[in-house]
């Protein structure tokens, strides 16, 4: 639109309108057409990962089913409601540009960003204490046998309490522990390198979404949308309801992967 | 192009997407309640089979699939079609490792 509106060009078209489309409708089209082409290549983006997780649930699925189980479903499950109740004001801010309700737009825009950060702050600590039960995959980082004593801790005298030296936790390659505890700790670790690798993709995604989402409403209070043209609104609502797809498979997928072994 | 102020599309009812956002909250405590139950093999299929309702739910309303041209739903099912070669064939080679010798 940069070109457009800078040039006092007076040949009576909408300002909004770029020269090689005939119709606002018509640009409509191609530009969401466009941000769902991009789309797909986020699907198949996302995709190897997903392929890589499922080849090792597959090969590994009784260690993966235990390593699940570590991870908070409370948490996964309060992150799963932010982030469909960002989708919803998300949806509410492109039903208000169609309706030219620009300051609406910019309130549900700024309520969308809202959200997306409660769900990153949530994410935080739950990082946090996956990095402190040294879940985070690093070859003398990692220890499967330290996780497990502090889920032991927390189940039966209900503190966060981190194991000490009182409580006797092995290395994960201690001779006494033999081969099968080792394997379990290195395929746990393929575990936990998937799920950070899988979430922190998705939150990077969120990241980048509040810069675009910022500007988008910055523009909206500016008044720039209009019920004749409003596509990047619904362009950044697209982007932003993909990201909740990707959490929508993610959440059953990493956090009630053992959820029936029972805590 | 000289009447401006004429929406190019309708917006969809208020009320679609609060019927939307409710059924998705349901199914996400229904997806919980269901990952605590033992299905046997069908935990996996229960879990994503409720995701994929879930995804298509949000495809279809919140993304304005549903009253999308042709063009959309080429788009969609292209990425549907690729991502199911790219898990279909990695799997169809892990799962049959076993099988020859």
């Amino acid at each position: 639109m940069s070109a457009i509106e800078e040039t006092e060009h007076g040949h009576g078209h909408n300002k909004n309108l770029a020269h090689h489309f005939d119709t606002l409708e018509q640009q409509h089209e191609a530009n969401t057409l466009g941000m769902w082409a991009f789309l797909l290549t986020e699907v198949l983006f996302f995709g190897g990962l997903f392929a890589a997780y499922t080849v090792y649930r597959y090969k590994y699925s009784a260690v993966f089913e235990e390593a699940s189980n570590l991870l908070d479903i409370t948490l996964g499950a309060v992150n799963t409601a932010i982030l469909i109740g960002s989708s919803l004001t998300m949806a509410l801010a492109v039903r208000n540009s169609q309706l030219g309700n620009s300051t609406k737009t910019g309130h549900w825009l700024v309520l969308t960003i809202i959200f997306g950060m409660g769900f990153l702050g949530v994410k935080y600590f739950e990082w946090k204490h996956d990095y402190d039960i040294h879940l985070m995959p690093g070859k003398n980082f990692f220890h499967w046998q330290f996780a497990k004593k502090a889920k032991e801790i927390h189940t039966k005298e209900h503190s966060h309490r981190l194991p000490g030296p009182q409580d006797g936790v092995l290395k994960d390659d201690d001779p006494s522990l033999g081969v099968k505890a080792r394997l379990e700790s290195e395929q746990a670790r393929l575990f936990y390198l998937l799920y950070f690798c899988m979430t922190s993709l998705h939150a990077l995604h969120m990241v980048v979404g509040f810069g675009i989402i910022g500007v988008i409403a910055w523009k909206a209070y500016s008044g720039v949308f209009s019920p004749d043209y409003y596509t990047p609104v619904e362009i950044i609502g697209l982007y932003w309801h993909f990201v909740d797809i990707v959490w929508i498979f993610l959440f059953p997928l990493l956090y009630l992967l053992g959820a029936h072994l029972g805590h | 192009m000289s009447g401006q102020q004429q929406p190019i599309h309708q917006p969809a009812s208020l009320q679609s997407y609060f019927i939307v956002f409710t059924i998705l909250m349901v199914l996400t405590a229904i997806t919980v309640y269901a990952g605590f139950q033992n299905y046997g093999v069908w935990n996996t299929p229960v879990a994503l089979g409720i995701a994929v309702i879930k995804a298509a739910l949000v495809i279809l309303i919140f993304m304005h699939a549903l009253h999308s041209p042709p063009t959309t739903w080429l788009v969609i099912l292209a990425s549907i079609f690729f991502l199911a070669i790219m898990l279909g064939m990695t799997l169809s080679d892990y799962m049959s490792r076993g099988m020859i010798t």
